[in-house]
């Protein structure tokens, strides 16, 4: 049911652990569905100096977060912000119907961890996100 | 190393299932068994027999066993039949429990739309349902009591006979049902005062899409398929002769074997259960000795289900997970929910189901994967505290 791709990058996820001078985290998910996404990240200047995830979750969580720390690792924060969850399952070269809520999760986690990022300078992270990235609570 | 331990999901054809079914596949045994001629008289016999091989293996009568499409077919049959039945006399109430195969559990959900009404009787910490429990149930408007033999997820086995008893001291004119899908050929079944048995062809190492209804005398039913006169007008369509001789071989040398069967796979389900709880946070779930002998299933915190299934096929090892990630509904397992697991551990569980030829290397080889496997998934889990070794409370992320 899965692509190689996603078998591959859940076999051999790429950035796995935390980043331990981070200055960006973001987690999303529940116990209740049964995915849980942290996303720690190093951020400099604009840039995603250092990017690592860790995922309790299905083989669609594990391969979503990898891809997503790839995707946005180097790169800057307006980049990371422009990569939708239709970007992480493309990248993966598919995902089955009920798995495409893992790439939404890997996309709120980069969100995520961007708004903590700005709260920890006491920037208001809604009008550079567009959202409170508190997606637990939204209703949208 | 290969290793298939999901017989609860299916089992290999068993090779005196193969030679039972190759004559009524091959050559002249295509013959129809409804009609005239020697050749479809020829196709009627080898129905037949396989018939009387089943009724021999359960101790029922030959006209007793009605042959279906597998055991989803048995289990929509016995609760539409008998409530429609029902139904035109009003009684529209029956039971069933909170851990049945969802073929009882969305039958009951579709039956209700029609108008009728169910308890879900509930399942105790390790599975069990109590007669008590059955007995206070039922209603003067009950028509029908339908309790799995052995859990497909957890392997409990129901005190059914028990509960039966329980019912019918209530109302004698309550039908009885079990779904022994997943007890058949593995344990030796009492189904003495069932009134409506469900069977599955290849959960016994015979084909798929061949199940047994065994319907004993006196019991009204509806028919769930129209059509022709078949099965003494009570099932109709063209008799899978190949699959009910395939069915037959296969109950019939899994009850022969099943003393021997029993005596390895309970020493092999005893080596299993103590090699994976050595793995720290991790629980067997379902009753742990009235269990089904090859059926072993755990939790273990912090892990997810679907991903330890992946990580153990990567190493060779074929089992099923309960977790809601491996299914297309995202929920959590109905069963693990209804033994009072939390959620986080609904979703890591995982179930190995093993075969008569299972050998201990093989145990062995399963311990040992499994333990490599979550503690793989556990290092990258944001929910297990890898410096002191246990599990971060979610409340705390």
């Amino acid at each position: 049911m899965y692509t190689e791709k996603v078998m591959e990058h859940f076999s051999n996820p790429r950035n796995v652990g935390e980043v331990e001078d981070a200055n960006a985290v973001g987690t999303v998910g529940n116990p209740k569905c049964g995915d849980i996404m942290k996303i720690t990240m190093r951020i400099e200047g604009d840039v995603l100096k250092d990017v690592k995830f860790k995922t309790f979750g299905c083989g669609a969580a594990v391969a979503t977060s990898s891809i997503a720390t790839e995707l946005i690792k180097g790169k800057t924060v307006a980049q990371a912000l422009s990569v939708t969850n239709s970007a992480v399952v493309e990248a993966l070269e598919g995902l089955p119907p009920a798995k495409i809520h893992c790439s939404v999760l890997a996309e709120e986690a980069i969100k995520a961890a961007i708004a903590d990022y700005y709260k920890r300078q006491g920037i208001d992270p809604e009008p550079i996100i567009g959202c409170n990235a508190d997606c637990a609570n939204c209703g949208k | 190393m290969q290793i298939y331990a999901d017989y609860a999901a299916t089992a290999p054809l068993r090779p005196a299932a193969l030679q039972a079914m190759t004559p009524w596949l091959a050559g002249t045994g295509f013959g129809n068994a409804s009609s005239m001629y020697a050749l479809a008289r020829e196709a009627k016999r080898g129905l037949e027999q396989a018939r009387c091989d089943v009724a021999l293996a359960l101790g029922v009568m030959p006209e007793e066993v009605f042959f279906t499409s597998g055991g989803t077919e048995s289990d929509n049959w016995a609760l539409k039949g008998v409530m429609e039945v029902g139904a035109l006399a009003g009684k529209k109430h029956f039971i069933t429990t909170a851990i049945e195969h969802p073929a009882i559990m969305q039958t009951s959900m579709w039956l209700e739309r029609q108008g009728m009404e169910y308890t879900s009787l509930p399942a105790d910490s390790v599975g069990r349902v109590s007669p008590e429990s059955a007995a206070d149930a039922v209603r003067p408007d009950t028509k029908l009591i339908s309790v799995m033999y052995a859990n497909n997820e957890i392997g409990t086995i129901q005190p059914v006979s028990e509960i039966f008893a329980a019912a019918k001291e209530k109302n004698p004119q309550i039908i009885c049902h079990t779904d022994a899908v997943q007890a058949a050929g593995q344990i030796d079944l009492d189904i003495g005062n069932a009134d409506m048995v469900s069977l599955s062809g290849h959960k016994m190492g015979g084909p798929k899409g061949i199940g047994v209804l065994v319907i004993r005398k006196g019991v009204a039913i509806s028919p769930l398929m129209h059509g022709g006169h078949h099965e003494r007008n009570r099932r109709s369509g063209t008799e899978n002769v190949a699959g009910a001789a395939g069915l037959a071989a296969a109950i019939t040398e899994s009850v022969q074997k099943l003393p021997d069967t029993q005596r390895h796979l309970l020493r092999m389900r005893v080596r299993l259960i103590q090699g994976i709880l050595g793995i720290p946070y991790s629980r067997l779930t379902g009753d742990p000795s009235k269990r089904l002998p090859g059926h072993a299933s755990f939790v273990f915190e912090s892990a997810e289900g679907e991903s330890l299934v992946l990580g153990l096929d990567l190493a060779g090892i074929s089992v099923s997970s309960g977790s809601a990630c491996s299914s297309a509904a995202l929920e959590a397992s109905h069963v693990l929910l209804a033994i009072g697991l939390p959620h986080e551990l609904a979703h890591g569980s995982v179930r190995f189901t093993l075969g008569a030829g299972v050998t201990e290397e093989e145990i062995d080889y399963i311990v040992e994967t499994t333990k490599r496997v979550v503690a793989e998934r556990r290092a990258i889990s944001p929910v297990w505290d890898a410096e002191q070794n246990k599990p971060v409370p979610f409340e705390t992320l």
